[in-house]
């Protein structure tokens, strides 16, 4: 028996799901769905506990990193990529939460999906999706990084396009995988890259080589810049920023504790992830920083300005997600890479809470999504309406709340943060405040549209009840998440206190590389500290202050004068119909590169290349030869008299070939002498 | 001594009137004989190179040569016979019915 068994055998953590994911898939379709609700729940709750106790067993070793090869995938000249699982601090962090927050999702699920059809089949991608994000988070490697990747995109395509039966479902599997290759496109030319220059895609291998070399300087378009911007591309599509998110809002034509646990809580996350864990090589790069960090601040403003005017319960939440990623990528690009994945986690307990709370409203107003319809429910689904209300809170960031802390770090690291002397930091810690106001202002529309005021929905065709025990409970246990989530943090605002979760994630982050013209959170004096402490109390009441002004404009237009967002709607209809159309990026999207790629697959790919030239030459090739074996066909008659004339004929012509030919025919007829 | 050139001149024009007769000629005993005629002027000339290259292979093959004319002989004779039994003519148009 070795001495950490979990670690030794970590592949057990991930390998659980797929068995599942197997079993249902394979014998599900006859069983009941009581069994398969043990296969699944059972499978991601073992590897909920086993990463569990992989995480103690890593604690009790007191190492930095955990590290293990298990066997070699790809051997080829200087090149290895192996199925090697790794564990260090932000591996726990994320390794947790997929497991931990993936199983109350299947839990809730087993409620939620509990009279569709096609159980198994969604239980089965459910399973699978929680293997390829294990993969992603566990690997020890880009290559096996990038399986995972491309395999919850698999799953996110299936689960989406759940309905399949649904159009604008197919489509949106569609739209979300083919936007999702554009930014792998990136990615996979950021490894070739990475390889091509340090010759390994191994974590600790590359890091390490990649360690003395010199940071790119600022705007110079070096290797780092580069391989980082390239990386970063394809977080983008996975992460759904500017521009690629657009594949994100459709998404939500799956089922809900699909948007709940793909499209918010893990797969969105992990282009953050990716950012996080190749920060040696994004602190080289800050050309690379400062892409990152703008690309998620305008993606957090501008997501949630959408979000602002949206009806669909869904759609707000997942323009709210989009924007709470810009808000990682913001705190990544400022190279506060903790503060990311603290907002990475405390995210994923308050947005799938958000989700499964707007699933359990979905679900007792017997489908009805949009808010417009609702009113008044908070009496009628308390529990529904509690928890909802304090993941509002959460993100909303109001104190003590998980949300409240890890906005603040991110807004606070990004007042402080400086590039190249000047003051970026402050245009991007305006744009992250504004977006906290607009933030809070959206979620509360969402709770007085739906939880308040009158009902708008007809009482005789809707039977609102609320959800079952087996839906309640991961929303209870989600909302205690929400709420303690953050404490961690919670003692920085003490004088003299430490963040607890930067301090955990430190040796992880540690070894970043500060150029002089790239400068983090440098270690301060005594007074400088104090100075930086009152300034963090400072941000964060002024954080609260908009947060708290958010909510008050929220409720005066939807509770004081009902009559009033109609009006203002009215009176500045261009912006709210540009909001309205989402800024008109799809039918952007669709006029400037959907179109022209559809006009030159179907002129020239199809119509000029397929048919006119490949089919047009096979097809001539075969007609050539009818047309000359029609020709030729009249030689052979059958009159053994015209055959002979033939024959005389040939030998005529070989004679005077041999005879006067100007080449040939002197060496012939030399032969022959 | 008859030169080399004059033996081949001589098979050239028996063999040409060989094919000029197995052409145009229609009764079939006639084109049969045509074919004799060439196959005879080929063992001309094979007999006429023997002797100027002071070889004995052409008069070999000369030999093999007649014996395959003495055997085609047997055998096209009697389908000619069978020919002229069945379809009371010699006249090779009329006995087409393989043609297209």
């Amino acid at each position: 028996m070795p001495k950490y068994p979990m670690l030794e055998y970590l592949w057990i953590v991930p390998l659980l799901p797929l068995l599942g994911s197997a079993v249902n898939g394979i014998f599900g379709a006859k069983w009941p769905n009581k069994i398969i609700n043990w296969v699944a729940i059972g499978s991601t709750g073992l590897s909920f506990l086993g990463a569990l106790e992989a995480v103690r067993e890593f604690f009790e070793s007191g190492r930095v990193l955990f590290r293990k090869e298990f066997f070699t995938w790809i051997a080829t000249g200087n090149f290895r990529a192996g199925f090697d699982l790794q564990m260090d601090q932000l591996t726990v962090v994320m390794v947790l939460v997929v497991t931990g927050v993936g199983w109350l999702i299947h839990i809730y699920a087993t409620g939620y999906m509990a009279h569709e059809g096609g159980y198994y089949r969604f239980f089965s991608y459910l399973n699978l999706f929680m293997f390829f994000m294990l993969i992603l988070v566990l690997a020890a490697n880009y290559v096996l990084l990038f399986v995972g990747w491309e395999g919850v995109g698999l799953s996110s395509y299936l689960l989406i396009g759940f309905y399949f039966l649904r159009k604008s479902a197919a489509d949106a599997g569609k739209k979300a995988f083919i936007v999702n290759r554009i930014g792998d496109f990136g990615f996979m030319l950021g490894m070739f890259l990475l390889f091509k220059t340090f010759g390994t895609l191994d974590f600790v291998q590359l890091f390490a080589k990649a360690d003395p070399w010199p940071a790119d300087a600022m705007g110079h378009l070096g290797t780092f810049t580069i391989a980082c911007l390239l990386l970063f591309m394809g977080a983008c599509g996975k992460s759904a920023q500017l521009p690629l998110y657009v594949w994100l809002p459709d998404a939500m034509e799956g089922p809900t504790p699909v948007s709940a646990l793909i499209h918010a809580a893990t797969m969105v996350t992990a282009g953050v992830y990716v950012v996080a864990r190749s920060h040696m090589l994004f602190s080289r790069a800050p050309t690379a920083m400062l892409a990152v960090a703008i690309v998620g601040c305008a993606t957090a403003f501008f997501a949630a300005t959408i979000g602002l005017v949206q009806t669909d319960i869904k759609k707000v939440l997942a323009y709210s997600t989009v924007s709470q990623l810009g808000y990682m990528f913001l705190a990544c690009g400022v190279g506060a890479f903790s503060a990311g994945i603290f907002h990475l986690m405390t995210h994923a307990f308050f947005k799938a809470l958000l989700f499964l709370a707007a699933g359990s409203v979905i679900h007792a107003m017997g489908g009805e999504q949009d808010m417009l319809r609702m009113g008044g429910l908070s009496k009628k689904i308390r529990w529904t309406y509690v928890t909802m209300l304090t993941a509002t809170l959460a993100i909303a960031g109001f104190p003590p709340f998980a949300g409240f802390f890890s906005k603040d770090s991110i807004l606070l690291s990004a007042f402080q943060n400086e590039y190249g002397g000047r003051n970026v930091g402050y245009v991007l810690y305006g744009f992250g405040l504004v977006t906290a106001l607009l933030t809070a202002f959206y979620m509360f529309r969402l709770i007085f549209l739906t939880f308040h005021g009158k009902q708008r929905y007809d009482e005789h065709h809707v039977h609102v009840h609320e959800s079952p025990n087996n839906m309640l409970a991961p929303l209870m246990i989600l909302a205690l998440l929400s709420i303690v989530g953050g404490w961690l943090a919670a003692p920085a605002f003490l004088p003299g206190g430490t963040d607890y979760f930067a301090k955990f994630l430190q040796p992880v982050f540690s070894p970043i590389y500060r150029s002089a013209e790239f400068r983090v959170l440098e270690p301060l004096s005594v007074s400088a500290e104090a100075e930086a402490h009152s300034l963090e109390l400072w941000l964060a009441g002024i954080a609260v202050v908009v947060a708290l002004a958010g909510t008050v404009v929220a409720y005066w237009l939807y509770r004081k004068r009902p009559g009033k967002p109609d009006g203002l709607a009215k009176s500045m209809k261009p912006a709210y119909t540009t909001l309205l159309n989402k800024y008109y990026v799809d039918e952007l999207y669709a006029a400037a590169i959907v179109k022209p790629l559809l006009w030159i697959s179907t002129n020239v790919l199809w119509k000029a290349a397929d048919v006119a030239g490949i089919d047009g030459a096979v097809n001539g090739i075969a007609e050539g030869a009818t047309a000359i074996g029609d020709g030729v066909r009249h030689a052979q008659s059958g009159n053994t008299r015209s055959y002979a004339v033939w024959v005389v004929v040939g030998a005529l012509v070989v004679m005077a070939v041999i005879f006067f030919w100007p080449f040939g025919g002197k060496a012939v007829v030399g032969m022959v002498h | 001594m008859v030169p080399t050139n004059y033996y081949v001149i001589l098979s050239a024009i028996l063999f040409g009137l060989g094919v000029f007769a197995f052409i145009f000629k229609r009764n079939i005993i006639t084109i049969f004989m045509s074919i004799e005629l060439m196959l005879n002027a080929v063992n001309l000339a094979f007999v006429a190179f023997s002797q100027a290259l002071g070889k004995l292979d052409g008069q070999v093959f000369v030999l093999f040569v007649i014996v395959v004319a003495a055997s085609e002989a047997a055998v096209g004779l009697g389908i000619i016979i069978l020919i002229a039994r069945n379809r009371q003519t010699l006249n090779v148009e009329r006995v087409d019915l393989l043609k297209l």
